[in-house]
């Protein structure tokens, strides 16, 4: 059944497979995006108790999902490169830890920005703030590892025994806010269930999250052909791209 | 609209300064990735590049000891 991804596993397909992904997910996101974000900042009301500071939680939330949905996407590549020695998953898991990296970041900036007024303080020790904190050092961890190592297979290695060993932070993080007593809040818009969102502020939010979900692919797509340009660089293939495009 | 005036807009209901802290923190970081990312193409293709260029100066380099060392052994054995 899954014997149609096997040609992917082979470096220059999964190259130009990614060149024709690119202008449609491009595309794609500069419309989410700008619609999203123009809805977020001009149209959505401001929260009622909030007030206009509301705002942030339109980039913070998908920030802080990404941040973790990225962290699994790169455990699956590690366990993959792990366990079925698929060179092209340690590719992708090197392309997806900055960009997983630069999104944790961003969840933590705009959380403390947004914690100043709302909680009194930029930064508390609380279960969520704490965990995704340690993502954050576990993103960098993986990064370091990457570029540890000249022999890539072995940066591969060791890169995705840390990610799969970080992986139990996930759970942690989603769930720290039912575990223990945090500041943080809960849950606010439910996957499952009815969200308990008023529409006119859910709308935006899904474009929102749809738009950077969609930039996390462009930019995971670009690094990955990198990636794999360069882990293949003695093919001719490579020789024959790298010729066409000095010329 | 949610704002009557530019300056409201700004203002943020007087939590500008965070709102667009935020914001702009993300445009900022947002945008280093993406430079980052597509540089990398270019470095990654010039890097190959040099690399091609330094092992066909190895290859002329061993060919020409190759003929040195052969024209040396054929006068030596003459």
């Amino acid at each position: 059944m899954w014997k149609f991804l096997h040609p992917y596993a082979n470096p220059e397909v999964s190259y130009h497979f990614t060149n024709k992904l690119l202008p449609w997910l491009t595309a794609l996101t500069a419309i989410f995006l700008t619609v999203g974000l123009l809805w977020a900042l001009l149209f959505a009301p401001a929260d009622y108790q909030q007030g206009d500071s509301f705002r942030i939680f339109y980039i913070h939330v998908p920030a802080a999902s990404l941040s973790m949905g990225i962290y699994v996407s790169m455990a699956i590549a590690a366990f993959s490169s792990l366990v079925w020695q698929l060179k092209l998953a340690d590719a992708s898991a090197a392309a997806m830890a900055p960009v997983g990296a630069a999104f944790t970041a961003i969840a933590l900036i705009t959380g403390a920005a947004w914690g100043k007024p709302m909680w009194g303080t930029w930064w508390i020790w609380d279960a969520r703030l704490t965990s995704e904190l340690i993502l954050l050092f576990l993103y960098l961890g993986v990064i370091a590892l990457h570029n540890a190592f000249e022999d890539k297979n072995l940066a591969g290695k060791a890169a995705g025994i840390l990610t799969l060993v970080g992986v139990i932070n996930i759970p942690i993080i989603k769930y720290s806010v039912e575990w223990w007593n945090t500041l943080h809040q809960g849950a606010t818009v439910s996957k499952l269930g009815k969200p308990s969102m008023a529409l006119d502020m859910l709308w935006p939010f899904i474009f929102c999250f749809i738009g950077f979900s969609l930039l996390v692919a462009v930019i995971i797509c670009l690094r990955f052909r990198n990636e794999i340009l360069a882990r293949n660089s003695i093919r001719p293939w490579v020789r024959e791209l790298v010729k066409k495009h000095d010329s | 609209m949610q704002f009557t005036s530019f300056n409201d807009f700004i203002n943020m209901g007087g939590y500008g300064f965070y709102v667009w802290l935020s914001f702009g923190a993300t445009a900022f970081i947002l945008t280093l990735l993406v430079i980052n990312s597509k540089a990398g193409h270019l470095q990654v293709i010039k890097k190959i590049a040099q690399r091609k260029q330094r092992e066909d100066k190895l290859n002329e380099a061993r060919k020409l000891r190759k003929k040195q060392n052969d024209q040396a052994i054929k006068e030596v054995t003459e």
